[in-house]
């Protein structure tokens, strides 16, 4: 042994009484945790339409999520574009496909303006991703028409040869239901997304006769749509 | 021979050989994910066997079931042991076995079907999760109130780093859990966008450094001075290794979030405690290693040693791996890369996976009171472990830092040199090279199942003899 069994007095009797070590480690544990964590919830300056709050939709009394248009601002998904997403998390794309982009200039070329923490605010669970296997699909919408995205799901290298994604042919014959949608869409009012009655009420009726694969694409070419964004301005320091 | 021994050690049993099997499943898994990575026609257009839904089943195979089975298999058992007391609640010892194997049946029914909640190592659902919350508090219970009972005077270390694991995940999982069910399985995380990132991220490199680091942590500070039969190599070392890891590794998730939408602040935080970590990890990596000193020769016969003090020479390089990546401008590379995921495979494969390999051989040995089967295997499994782990990591170093550089790369016209799809075209040769490696890898597997399997059924017709073969 390189050295004599020392101690603290603190630890000696740490090490004597093992619900004083729970209430230690526990204490200790806790630290980091909560100075990253909790300070996100309350400081101004982690969501940017705190400064500029004209990349969030400024939805106006009776107007509904059919009314906005491409650059009008952030705002919630509407129920086929959430069934799209729910199919996104269901088949995993998240990991090979991130949804955030990075201030490098090659970002920029390749994927478009740096992605904001404000335009994921309505994302439950976020979808950053971790790992590039295939393209940053943050501002993949409007990029190909909707027919390359069917082609592309069904049978990827008929349009990228090199690809190494799988096929997806069952999104065309699946079909998207409208209770489950009305439910999705009601609990992600409940933790905060602000769905009107109206949205919700026309839930079903919005997703009836529609595919998986329809979700999908609509999913896909509304991301990173909702704001546009000003390359002469500094939304974050 | 259950009611007469000394400790309650029917559950380790059932624990290793459940452990050994979900070895060799979940690296299977892997290399059918590296496979269709390489080849995608492994897709077989067929939905649940698609990359997206394997992968988390891939993750939960070797994170929950196969280490989580190590965990409680050499927690239960070296509890006992350094306390000299039986497992508190027998009783609470076999619903965490049965508990924790139907979350594992689940999670093996759930995620091919496309159940998931869409969080990188959280994938299980709700009534999935509230399931692991129960059988993860049994097992802290029990572990606990077996301390309580002890008959030594202090807790022994291997047992501190046990139970900050313990109380570490109990946090981790209840609070990134946290969603609405919508389904019965299908939930929302209450958390958004930049919140839910960290929390993730908290949870995720925690998962890491806490169920992977800090649980096998107490595996070594038990196994290895056990296996050398030499004491440790200092106290105080172990002392600061156990508050240093508690305290600085719950900041290190923010370190996966470098550069993107969540405030600088954040990340560099995590990137200062990142490399400062380093202090710690090589601490700990030392003092496993010199408790060898004057003994290395030991190394020479004993294969299950070589596993063990192996597993700390691979420790020491991912944690030093680790440091340099979590700087931002490494990160600005290594990033969305194939770098990441080899660096969690050194990790993996080379620490858990080896470590626990050590561990479960030195327990079936001592559970079943025999030599094992054949010595010899054992050394094949470690050299089969060990190749396939150094071909594993430097075909993800070589594709990684490959993949960065093309997309950063420029021509003499300030034009992007490459598309995306020719990085992706670019990777095919390493995807195969990390088949190979991971091949191997589960090759080591299946050769410890044989020999396990070997050894009990020699120790359960020979019970009274050590029935070693010829040793040559």
């Amino acid at each position: 042994m390189a050295d004599k069994i020392y101690s603290t007095k603190l630890q000696d009797k740490l090490e004597r009484n093992i619900w004083a070590m729970i209430l230690m480690s526990a204490f200790v544990l806790s630290i980091g945790g909560i100075v990253e964590i909790v300070p996100l919830f309350y400081l101004k300056s982690t969501m940017e339409h705190n400064q500029r709050p004209e990349i969030m939709w400024d939805r106006k009394e009776g107007q509904t999520l059919e009314s906005w248009k491409a650059g009008d601002g952030i705002r919630p998904y509407t129920a086929l574009e959430l069934a799209g997403r729910d199919i996104y998390v269901r088949e995993g794309c998240y990991l090979c496909h991130s949804q955030m982009i990075r201030p490098f200039r090659d970002e920029k070329e390749r994927y478009g303006h740096y992605s904001l923490a404000s335009e994921s605010i309505y994302d439950h669970p976020f979808q950053w991703g971790s790992k590039r296997t295939g393209p940053d699909l943050a501002r993949v919408g409007g990029k190909y028409s909707d027919e390359w995205h069917v082609r592309h799901m069904i049978a990827p290298r008929s349009v990228v040869p090199e690809s190494v994604m799988p096929n997806y042919p069952w999104l065309v014959t699946a079909m998207v239901d409208g209770g489950t949608m009305t439910r999705h869409m009601e609990g992600m009012r409940t933790i905060g997304v602000p769905y009107t009655d109206a949205d919700i009420a026309g839930a079903a009726a919005a997703v009836n006769g529609k595919s998986e694969m329809d979700a999908m694409v609509a999913y896909l070419q509304v991301l990173g749509t909702m704001a546009k964004l000003d390359y002469g301005v500094s939304y974050r320091d | 021979m259950e009611t007469t021994e000394k400790y309650h050690f029917d559950v380790v049993r059932w624990f290793s050989v459940a452990a050994v099997i979900y070895l060799v499943v979940g690296t299977l898994v892997g290399v059918i994910i590296a496979s269709q990575l390489a080849w995608p026609v492994l897709n077989f257009d067929i939905p649940y066997l698609t990359f997206g839904r394997l992968r988390p089943l891939h993750t939960n195979a070797v994170i929950f079931a196969f280490g989580g089975c190590v965990l409680m298999a050499t927690a239960f058992y070296s509890v006992q042991r350094t306390c000299g007391v039986k497992l508190w609640s027998n009783k609470l010892a076999w619903f965490t076995f049965w508990g924790w194997n139907l979350i594992i049946v689940s999670a093996v029914i759930t995620l091919p079907l496309g159940l998931t909640s869409g969080k990188e190592y959280a994938e299980l659902e709700w009534p999935i999760d509230i399931a692991i919350a129960v059988v993860w508090i049994a097992y802290t219970v029990n572990f606990v109130m077996t301390i309580a009972n002890r008959k030594s005077s202090h807790i022994y270390v291997s047992n501190w780093f046990f139970l900050g694991m313990m109380i570490m995940i109990t946090y981790l999982h209840v609070v990134n859990s946290l969603a609405i069910p919508v389904g019965m399985f299908k939930s929302y995380s209450i958390f958004s966008g930049v919140q839910d990132a960290m929390i993730q991220w908290w949870w995720g490199h925690n998962a890491v450094g806490f169920y992977l680091t800090a649980g096998f942590l107490g595996i070594m500070y038990y196994f290895v001075p056990k296996q050398a039969n030499r004491p440790m190599f200092s106290y105080r070392l172990s002392v600061i290794h156990f508050w240093a890891l508690t305290f600085g590794y719950v900041w290190l998730g923010a370190h996966h979030l470098q550069y993107t939408a969540l405030p600088d602040w954040t990340g560099s935080l995590g990137a200062a405690i990142s490399i400062a970590m380093i202090i710690p990890s090589w601490g700990g990596a030392i003092n496993g290693m010199m408790t060898l000193s004057g003994a290395w020769d030991k190394l020479r016969t004993d294969y299950v040693l070589r596993f063990l003090i192996a597993s700390l020479a691979f420790y020491a390089m991912s944690t030093f791996e680790g440091p340099i990546m979590s700087i931002k401008t490494v990160n600005a590379l290594s990033h969305y890369t194939d770098w990441t995921v080899g660096h969690v495979h050194s990790g993996a494969l080379g620490w858990v996976g080896m470590v626990a390999a050590g561990a479960l051989y030195h327990m079936v040995m001592k559970l079943w009171n025999t030599e094992m089967y054949s010595n010899k295997l054992i050394n094949t499994h470690f050299w089969l472990a060990t190749i396939g782990t150094v071909i594993y990591i430097i075909a993800l170093w070589i594709s990684g830092i490959m993949q960065g550089l093309m997309w950063r790369d420029y021509d003499a016209f300030g034009t992007l040199t490459y598309t995306f799809a020719e990085s992706v075209a670019a990777m095919h040769p390493y995807y195969v090279m990390r088949v190979v490696g991971g091949f191997l890898y589960m090759l080591g597997g299946v050769v410890m199942l044989y020999n396990v399997v070997m050894t009990i059924r020699q120790a359960s017709t020979n019970p009274s003899t050590s029935a070693e073969p010829a040793r040559a």
